[in-house]
């Protein structure tokens, strides 16, 4: 019986004046992520660490929406995560950001509800490095930052790859924009490139030693480095959502980019 | 000496038509020290007695929060109220993120409810030894329900459940047509009247052996909170202000 | 069609390619859903004021032939919430009975007094929450329900609510949204109405009714797998939802029409 239908049937219709099909088998086979495009970035200094992500969300060439925040506050009181210390920021596949999002939060609230304190930032940062590692072979497809403040009081930031793979950074900038704003940062906030005037030439070339920077500084820096990528990256845009974490807890900041 | 034949377990039935391992675990609820609930139009509060088992041991945990928006007092066994309260924290925090609802009280009473209950059906199984007081407010406004081991929940205005209880509970009807209308602190300080009403003629009430939980709806909306030691220092000050003076009855005046 | 019977009925190899034996296996073998068969075109939706205006035409399509003309795909959940379904038709209907199953749960589980049902009854961002864990969960089983699904009605402060969730799990608000060709062809001229939050406080119901109307006709003109009957449904504070399934498209003009040569068999 198979075989009656296996056999191709003489066809004498007329055809397509275009080929329509390349040879063999046409495999539509479901792809289960996509990209919805954004920045985000975090920067420490000595006692805050900034969080920024645009707020517009894209598939392909349309816009979704002008404001998707990527930054999320975790494990506070609540669905509005009231007195929250720490702050996640993911940019990629949304949905695994959200999803993401979620278990971390629920993990810092059970352990708040468990062992009567909050989770430090380095505990949480290992847990989402976890978390992110469990799914290795099925992966969140998001570059995830994680920061807060550190049990010195200074701050603390931490970035990821999909699989779980991280370390504690200055700054880090990801995204659709990374490669515009990382090199920025680099140079702004590590004094890569940046020499000490008069001190040789050549190799002899003193490097100008980074500092943390005043909080002011860094603002600024995060408005200049999102305001330059709206103008570069197509899915970059809209609004810029802000985090500051200091001893006080979580300032949020809405400004607008361009639109267009 | 004598030897009940029929409280071996808990699916058998007496000839008299009771199973006594239940009445057994109701019997253990009594041994806690004693927590009691009062709702209002706005507010619902926790206050209980907390008991430490020495001088030099840290006082037992009798009121948990379990979301945002409520909490419970437990009388019993503390570790099968920790079972329970794990599981109501999961079951809320999972109301959240399948439905970004907080969790309705009257809902997540007939989950325990019916938990419970199956442990007064199956061989092998223990009834819960802990009564609870689940107090918050939700979609429906503020709320009391009473959790017994045998799987019996009801709402209530008020109620007082654990030893000397019944001391608080007669207070408690003795006041009941003033809760409705009473606000923050008059409830708070009803609250604490009634939880004094079961102490033993030596016993006082203090920041170390009091807790309360207090949580609002609508224009006094609050999230549910845990006061302890010197937070209620000065509710404990204008509730007994007549403190060591007080005489049996003093409950019955009604003041503010 | 041909000579050969036996080929009569089925996809032609020189357009569709050899028939995949791949699919519907008699061994039994579980098959996930690779693509979608019969199919629902854009669901569009605009807030206003007050509430919340959504609109999807009523056909069904079967590839490229318009197969069932009178498939309604905007769902009433109840007094707040409406769904309008994009995408396959069989999956919505696989939802349509899930919510069903939903409704009937929550229904029961009330305890309370009858009076607090409607503080209690699910409202659109809990519906969505919902919906949107039941997609994602289905993505990543590999087994998508193949959907874009667009929520509209009342959050739980009684304000507009208007949201998306599509086969990825996807999800997103904004002051007005479209679904598939909607997104490219009605999407820019919902925005120009409604630009942002702001602009929906100032927006009224008739406005809002006016420009999805706009809207459906853009789509029956240029979208080829629309049709011009359509659903429209409007979620409003303090009244009942008011769905119409049998709307018809008015006022079209294909004067146009006359002007355009070169295809088929007219001589230009």
């Amino acid at each position: 019986m198979a075989s009656v239908f296996s056999a191709s049937i003489p066809q004498e219709a007329p055809g397509y004046s275009f080929n329509h099909l390349s040879s063999g088998t046409r495999e539509h086979a479901f792809n289960p992520y996509t990209d919805n495009g954004g920045s985000t970035l975090g920067i420490s200094g000595a006692d805050f660490t900034i969080f920024a992500g645009d707020t517009r969300s894209t598939s392909g060439y349309n816009i979704n929406t002008r404001y998707a925040p990527k930054l999320f506050k975790i494990g506070g009181e609540g669905p509005s995560n009231e007195n929250a210390r720490i702050v996640l920021s993911v940019v990629g596949f949304a949905a695994d950001g959200n999803a993401l999002k979620e278990r971390l939060d629920t993990v810092v609230k059970m352990y708040k509800y468990q062992h009567g304190k909050p989770m430090t930032v380095a505990a949480c940062a290992q847990r989402l490095s976890h978390i992110l590692y469990s799914k290795r072979f099925f992966p969140y497809y998001v570059h995830a930052i994680l920061g807060g403040l550190d049990e010195d009081g200074k701050g603390a930031l931490y970035s990821y790859d999909p699989v779980g793979s991280y370390e504690r950074e200055q700054c880090r900038a990801a995204g659709s924009a990374s490669s515009l704003i990382m090199p920025f940062l680099d140079n702004q906030v590590n004094f890569k490139n940046q020499y000490v005037p008069g001190s040789g030439v050549g190799h002899a070339l003193e490097q100008r030693v980074p500092e943390p920077l005043p909080r002011k500084d860094v603002e600024q820096l995060v408005k200049d480095a999102f305001t330059s990528a709206t103008e570069r990256q197509i899915e970059v845009g809209d609004g810029l959502q802000m985090m500051t974490i200091t001893k006080d807890g979580i300032e949020e900041v809405y400004s607008p980019l361009k639109k267009d | 000496m004598f030897r009940n034949n029929y409280d071996n377990d808990s699916v058998t039935f007496s000839p008299q038509g009771r199973i006594f391992q239940v009445e057994y675990a109701q019997e253990a609820v009594k041994q806690g020290s004693v927590v009691v609930g009062i709702v209002s139009k706005t507010h619902a509060v926790l206050a209980a007695l907390k008991r430490n088992a020495e001088e030099l041991s840290s006082y037992q945990k009798k009121i948990i929060e379990i979301d945002t928006h409520y909490g419970i007092a437990l009388a019993g066994l503390a570790s099968d109220a920790r079972v329970l309260s794990n599981f109501m924290k999961q079951q809320s925090l999972a109301s959240r993120l399948t439905y970004d609802r907080p969790m309705q009280l009257a809902d997540i009473t007939a989950r325990i409810g019916d938990r419970a209950q199956i442990n007064t059906q199956q061989y092998g199984k223990r009834p819960y030894g802990v009564g609870l007081l689940i107090a918050g407010v939700d979609a429906t406004g503020p709320h009391l329900f009473e959790f017994q081991p045998s799987g019996v929940t009801q709402e209530m205005v008020a109620c007082g459940i654990g030893a000397r209880s019944q001391m608080a509970r007669t207070y408690l009807e003795r006041n009941l047509e003033q809760f409705e209308g009473s606000n923050r602190e008059e409830l708070i300080r009803h609250a604490l009247r009634a939880l004094k009403e079961s102490l033993s003629q030596d016993k006082e009430l203090t920041v170390d052996n009091t807790s309360l939980g207090v949580v609002g709806t609508g224009d006094a909306k609050e999230r549910f909170r845990l006061f302890e030691g010197t937070e209620i220092q000065s509710w404990l000050e204008t509730t007994f202000e007549n403190q060591g003076s007080t005489q049996e009855g003093e409950g019955m005046d009604v003041d503010k | 069609m041909n000579h050969f019977p036996h080929g009569w009925g089925r996809p032609r190899d020189d357009v569709y390619g050899a028939y995949n034996h791949a699919y519907l296996q008699p061994d039994g073998s579980k098959q996930h859903t690779q693509s979608p068969i019969v199919t629902g075109t854009s669901v569009i939706a605009v807030k206003f004021k007050d509430g919340v205006v959504i609109a999807a035409d009523n056909l069904a399509s079967y590839g490229s032939l318009a197969r069932f003309t009178d498939v309604k795909r905007l769902r009433r959940f109840n007094s707040r919430v409406v769904l309008g379904f994009g995408g396959d038709v069989s999956d919505m209907q696989h939802l349509d009975r899930l919510l069903s199953t939903l409704s009937i749960r929550e229904d029961y589980s009330s305890t309370a007094s009858e009076s607090d049902n409607a503080a209690r009854e699910l409202n659109a961002r809990n519906l969505h929450t919902y919906l949107a864990k039941v997609m994602y969960k289905r993505r990543s089983e590999f087994n998508p329900l193949w959907n874009a699904i667009l929520v509209v009605g009342l959050d739980g402060e009684s304000q507009p609510f208007l949201a998306t969730v599509d086969l990825l799990g996807t999800t997103f608000s904004a002051p007005t949204l479209a679904t598939g060709f909607g997104a490219h062809l009605a999407q820019p001229i919902l925005r120009r109405a409604v630009p942002d939050e702001a602009a929906v406080a100032e927006m009224t119901r008739e406005k809002a009714v006016g420009v999805v109307r706009e809207c459906m006709k853009v789509l029956f003109y240029r979208d080829a797998r629309s049709i011009d009957k359509y659903s429209m449904a409007v979620v409003e504070k303090e009244k009942e939802v008011e769905l119409v399934e049998d709307e018809q498209l008015e006022q079209q003009s294909w004067a146009f029409a006359e002007g355009i040569k070169g295809y088929g068999t007219q001589t230009v």
